[in-house]
């Protein structure tokens, strides 16, 4: 199968802090990896580079086949590569309604499009069945800075999927998450994005949402890949439990990982 | 929750007709060149709204107000043009052109870099105009009186008529349009920039190119207020057109309009003439004190601007119905 996503021998430095060291990864369409690894691994920072925020010091980033490397965010986002936050990036003085559509518009609209009426009747129907999707219908007119943590989280995934991308980065979808709300949470989000049909990067830090959701997990440290395998093979191998797990996690067992990877596949 | 309808556009059309056609009929020309000059600084100060709904505070907007009033003067000294057709639209243009270029220095900053940056490029023209003999210097020149397709009056007082209501059409079309660009999918880029640059790049629109957009247009208005307003005193000098005290009274009169409505620039830039006269009228060497006052009772007490007072009001009666 055809890559979607390649990264080739990326490598990123701070000063002398090397934050990814010889990153190859190549991801296929309507894959779901998940990225792994403690504080500072370098997770974050791949997402960076893949999206534009950060330019790698060396290396090539391609987008099926095309060099995006160092390439405006926007940009990216264009051609189909489109992200959420750890920390949820959406519009806080605005209601939910009112931050899909200024997405919706931004999606919709380019050149002089974008000097028609932001509220119309094509948009406003888009972002009534985007709050369907993601069940935050009830939260409408709420203002973004008085919603819940989970809310929110799924009103900036929900803005980062306005614009139909063929890859979604998701940056920690469950931090700040309680444990009651992060399957559900989860569970909307990965539905949503499998009627979609779009391909899935997402770091995290939970397991439990790692072994249910995914096909495949990379796992970082110090910068680098330590293991790229189904996450069946992935959550027993030493490295990853010596320096991303630490240790067996809690509820998780062999016959579940098994279990887990079968779940995702399906 | 469907949005209640937007009733911006028939008010402007209104509100305009009326202080149109009342001025003319009614108002003594004392009062009618005060609403000249209060409605020339609106134009700039519309500009200057958008830029606020977006975050950024410009102190060098007398750079453009300044350009404009330039423009329209050396068109009627250099070449003779005084007809509004001409050197208005040249006033906005030659504004906007310079806008474009400065554009890209400026739509990399924000916050006190963002106005401290404008306010330096206005000082550099200040210090050109007021060093140029050939541009009159310190005590700048007179502006050609206006004509219309050829047509003018001898009459002072047809003239200031004509021009206030050249200035209600103006100031009406504006308001439209400005109106019109927020409701856009450009315009709600404004608020949504305030609010988040990192998520407006992520959902795929350049931020620096929405603000160089509004700086441009925001330019463009400042130099149509400052043409209106140099054909209205019929001379130009750097003290009263480009001086950083004429970026300031520009910043003024956008808190004190607020940022509500495309009609507040008119109204609070009305009530600043007026503050400002009366308090020149009754204290002549302390006049500074009142309008200073005026600035502080509003950021105490109306920080959203007397706009915020007019919708209060209105929503009081609607409560009361």
């Amino acid at each position: 199968m055809t890559a979607i996503l390649e990264a080739r021998e990326i490598n990123k430095t701070f000063g002398a802090v090397t934050a990814a060291k010889d990153i190859n990864i190549s991801v296929v369409e309507h894959e779901i990896v998940g990225i792994i690894g403690a504080n500072g691994a370098g997770k974050t920072t791949f997402v960076n580079m893949v999206t534009g925020w950060l330019r790698p010091s060396t290396g090539q980033i391609l987008f099926e086949g095309r060099d995006i490397t160092g390439m405006a965010p926007r940009r990216i986002t264009r051609l189909g590569i489109c992200r959420s936050f750890q920390v949820a990036q959406v519009f806080m003085t605005m209601t939910v309604f009112d931050n899909l559509m200024i997405a919706l518009g931004i999606a919709e609209s380019r050149g002089l499009l974008a000097l028609l009426p932001l509220r119309r009747g094509d948009l406003e129907a888009r972002a009534d069945a985007i709050l369907q999707r993601y069940q935050i219908v009830e939260y409408r007119d709420q203002v973004s800075s008085t919603l819940p943590q989970g809310v929110r989280k799924l009103l900036d995934i929900a803005m980062a999927m306005v614009a139909r991308p063929r890859i979604l980065l998701l940056d920690e979808p469950t931090s700040g998450i309680s444990v009651e709300e992060k399957f559900g949470l989860m569970d909307i989000v990965m539905g949503a994005l499998k009627d979609e049909g779009v391909t899935v990067l997402f770091v995290e830090h939970d397991m439990e949402i790692v072994e249910r959701y995914v096909s495949r997990v990379i796992a970082f440290y110090q910068g680098e890949i330590i293991c790229d395998a189904a996450p069946a093979e992935a959550l027993v191998d030493p490295k990853v439990k010596e320096f991303v797990i630490g240790g067996e996690p809690q509820g998780w067992s062999t016959h579940d990982t098994a279990g887990a990877g079968e779940r995702a596949d399906a | 929750m469907e949005p209640s309808r937007d009733w911006t556009i028939p008010g402007l059309t209104i509100g305009f007709a009326i202080v149109a056609v009342s001025g003319a009929v009614f108002l003594p020309d004392w009062l009618l060149n005060q609403m000249v000059i209060s409605f020339s600084r609106a134009l700039a100060v519309v500009g200057l709204m958008v830029l606020w709904r977006t975050g950024l505070v410009s102190f060098g907007h007398a750079l453009y107000f300044g350009l404009g009033a330039y423009t329209v003067a050396l068109l009627g000294k250099e070449f003779g043009v005084s007809d509004v057709l001409i050197t208005l639209p040249a006033a906005a243009l030659a504004s906007a052109a310079v806008g474009v270029g400065l554009g890209f220095i400026i739509r990399k900053y924000r916050e006190i870099f963002f106005a401290m940056l404008s306010l330096a490029f206005s000082m550099v023209l200040y210090g050109i105009v007021v060093k140029t003999e050939a541009l009159g210097s310190t005590d700048g020149f007179s502006v050609l009186s206006p004509t219309l397709l050829g047509m003018s009056s001898d009459d002072a007082g047809v003239t200031l008529v004509s021009l206030f209501l050249g200035l209600c059409l103006v100031g009406w079309a504006v308001a439209v349009l400005v109106h019109r660009y927020l409701k856009s999918v450009l315009g709600s880029l404004t608020t949504a920039i305030r609010d988040n640059e990192i998520r407006v790049e992520y959902l795929g629109y350049s931020v620096a190119e929405a603000i160089h957009g509004k700086y441009v247009m925001s330019a463009a208005l400042a130099g149509l207020g400052g043409g209106f307003l140099a054909i209205s005193l019929g001379q130009v000098d750097p003290d009263s057109m480009i001086n950083w005290t004429v970026s300031g009274e520009l910043v003024f009169v956008t808190i004190l309009s607020g940022p509500g409505s495309v009609a507040a620039p008119f109204i609070g830039s009305l009530i600043f003439e007026l503050i400002r006269t009366y308090a020149f009228e009754w204290l002549p060497y302390a006049w500074q004190l009142i309008v200073g006052a005026t600035l502080l009772i509003i950021i105490f007490f109306l920080p959203d601007g007397v706009w915020s007072l007019i919708t209060r009001l209105a929503a009081g009666r609607g409560d009361k119905r």
